[in-house]
């Protein structure tokens, strides 16, 4: 199992998420934003932190990366891809999932452990949670306000694409959204960072479970 | 060649909260300006294009907001263009 991890000017979850891959037993490779192939990788992770400063918007400038061809083709080929916090708003930009994250209401930068509650079990990040399952998982953020028009969030409910929700709403986001997926369920973003929930002594580990469920969704060849 | 002034404005498409507008909103009536409602916070990017005519220039930065500088799931725009000489 090897698991690309991408990595823009500014990002800097990169090191965190190998580590927890390297963990449970698999590879991590580095994915350098301004190479256009992924290589042999299983899975690509796109990580959290400032991709390119987060200029102009969050994941603006990365989504034009050479990096983000080649993780887009990767995506249409079926491959899964997961997007955490900054990766997220980059595979939104990219136009990989839907909707977009915008400044938290109230313009409070949120850093704190909050509960998620699984809402489907049919993707690549939750194979291996259950429906209902809370998991405590810390964001670290000032853009994770979840919107999209009503037609999208109409389809992400009867498509069962909300992945995850928040149990107490911590930033405006719409339908308490914490993290969606694409319609093949193979491209997930969240905001919450499960590679920070991985360990007791960081005070939870229940972010294991999601990668592990990455793990789980790669065929092996 | 012709050189065109263009200013960008982008805003939040109506219905998409405005945190920054809605702080703004708040922060007005504390000041005594109790007649201020719909506060809304945006961008301006201006730039100068060098192009064949103002059609011309109108459309790159059309295509310009269209592929970068908006993101049309959450924000509006609107060009607005002078001529600035020639070059």
């Amino acid at each position: 199992m090897r698991v690309g991890v991408v990595q823009f000017p500014g990002t800097n979850c990169e090191l965190d998420v190998m580590r927890v891959v390297e963990a449970l037993g698999g590879d991590a490779e580095l994915l350098f934003h301004s190479d256009a192939s992924i290589g042999s990788v299983d899975a690509v992770i796109v990580p959290g932190g400032f991709a390119h400063g987060d200029y102009l918007r969050a994941g603006a400038i990365a989504r034009f990366s050479p990096m983000m061809d080649a993780v887009a083709e990767f995506a249409h080929s079926g491959g899964p891809v997961v997007g955490i916090c900054n990766g997220f708003q980059v595979l939104c930009e990219a136009g990989l999932l839907p909707g977009a994250l915008q400044k938290n209401a109230g313009l409070k930068f949120v850093c704190r452990t909050v509960e998620v509650r699984v809402e489907t079990t049919t993707t690549v990040l939750t194979n291996q949670a259950t429906v209902g399952q809370i998991l405590r998982v810390p964001i670290n953020h000032f853009e994770g306000n979840y919107v999209c028009d009503d037609r999208t969030l109409d389809a992400l409910r009867t498509e069962e694409r909300i992945v995850v929700r928040y149990v107490a709403n911590p930033n405006g986001s719409l339908d308490d959204i914490a993290g969606v997926c694409n319609e093949a369920r193979n491209v997930v973003g969240l905001m919450p960072h499960p590679e920070r929930a991985s360990d007791p002594l960081l005070g939870s580990d229940d972010g294991l479970v999601m990668l592990r469920s990455l793990f789980a969704s790669v065929v092996p060849a | 060649m012709p050189s065109f002034a263009a200013t960008v404005d982008i805003t939040h498409l109506p219905g998409i909260l405005d945190p920054q507008g809605a702080t703004i909103d708040r922060a007005l009536p504390a000041l005594g300006y109790t007649n201020v409602t719909q506060v809304r916070v945006g961008k301006s990017i201006r730039l100068t294009v060098d192009a064949e005519s103002e059609a011309a220039a109108r459309a790159q930065v059309d295509e310009m907001c269209h592929r970068l500088l908006a993101n049309p799931v959450i924000e509006a725009f609107s060009i607005s263009i002078t001529v600035e000489g020639e070059r």
